[in-house]
């Protein structure tokens, strides 16, 4: 529901990530890694980024979204499992003592930004 | 070319969150935030929570809705400051974030207050995923919603560490197994309390008060040892 809010914050973060002196290139793709227990849907974000990238230096930027499993480690024995059905309970011992390995993220990981045309490499060299 | 960035999505929150928890730790004061969907009961289980605490816990509250002021009307007879937040200012928020309670924070004076509790938009998704500065968060599910709501909002679930099963009042009337929903809650978040409630009648607030007390001791203590 607060999708848009996170598109916003993505598009900033994303924007600020553009180095200087490539300022005015295109951003290619904008590389996202969510997990699977944050609370957003990834077709809710999708569809807010797509609205809110209009007319922004990031209009043409594809959003890869990585998803990340929900992965648990138990504090008791050490089994190291992938959570489904919510069930967070290690399997091998029952222990609920458990560390959050993976499954929170919600995290923007890096941007491409595409090579400069052979006209500017010249013009930067001299 | 690739550019490197791994910044996290909520860092500005979090940050905002983190500078709260200082300022509500400098002033001893507990803060608690309790989640839920609309309707389960949250307000009249504080109305009636703020009752019985006060004045011996000096209590304020902060809550959060889209619209209108109802529920400040409501918690506020029973003495305790109230600073109703409306999120339609932020373009109806359905969740408050750390950067609109340090706003309504400063609102309270907080010298002398042992208890802060937020009353967060109602809402089982969003508030879950944005810290506040607070120092404990809980969910109150009402047994009208059915016995599985945590295992289809494991994040609420697992970021709170207490539970109220409210309107138990209403159990006669619903086929409604309290049991499984006890299940439930276990399997999302083992050991977690589980406090069954009858904001109406009254009925279990006792150990859930007993709880409140507990933790805002502890906070206290720790101000006095610093």
């Amino acid at each position: 529901m607060h999708e848009m809010g996170i598109a916003l914050q993505i598009i900033d973060i994303a924007t600020a990530a553009i180095p200087p002196e490539m300022r005015g290139r295109r951003v290619e793709k904008v590389n996202l890694r969510i997990g699977k227990l944050s609370a957003v849907v990834v077709d809710s974000l999708n569809f807010c980024l797509e609205i809110a990238t209009r007319d922004t230096s990031l209009a043409e930027a594809e959003f890869s979204i990585e998803e990340v499993p929900v992965v648990a480690q138990c504090r008791e024995c050490g089994y190291e499992w992938q959570v489904a059905q919510a069930v967070f309970k290690c399997p091998e011992c029952g222990s609920g003592n458990l560390e959050m390995i993976s499954g929170r993220e919600l995290d923007v990981v890096s941007i491409d930004i595409e090579e400069p045309v052979d006209s500017e490499m010249q013009n930067q060299s001299r | 070319m690739e550019v490197k960035v791994v910044r996290n999505v909520l860092d500005v929150n979090a940050k905002m969150a983190e500078e709260n928890r200082r300022f509500f730790a400098e002033n001893g004061v507990f803060v608690l935030n309790v989640m839920s969907s609309p309707g389960s009961g949250k307000t009249t289980i504080l109305e009636k929570t703020l009752t019985r605490i006060m004045p011996e816990i000096q209590s304020a509250v902060i809550v959060g809705d889209i619209c209108t002021t109802n529920d400040a009307d409501r918690l506020s007879i029973s003495g305790a400051p109230v600073v109703q937040i409306n999120t339609d200012e932020f373009g109806g928020d359905c969740h408050l974030a750390a950067h609109v309670i340090e706003n309504a924070a400063r609102q309270i004076d907080l010298a002398g207050l042992d208890l802060l509790i937020v009353e967060n938009v109602g809402n089982l998704v969003c508030p879950a995923e944005f810290d506040i500065g607070e120092d404990a968060r809980v969910v109150v599910l009402s047994v009208a919603e059915g016995e599985d709501k945590s295992v289809k909002y494991p994040l609420m679930f697992r970021e709170c560490q207490a539970c109220l099963l409210n309107k138990t009042d209403l159990l006669p009337y619903l086929d409604y197994d309290l049991e499984k929903a006890r299940q439930y809650i276990d399997q999302v978040h083992p050991g977690m309390p589980v406090f069954e409630t009858s904001a109406k009648t009254g009925e279990g607030l006792d150990s859930w008060i007993a709880w409140i007390r507990d933790r805002v001791a502890d906070k206290a203590g720790l101000q006095q040892q610093a």
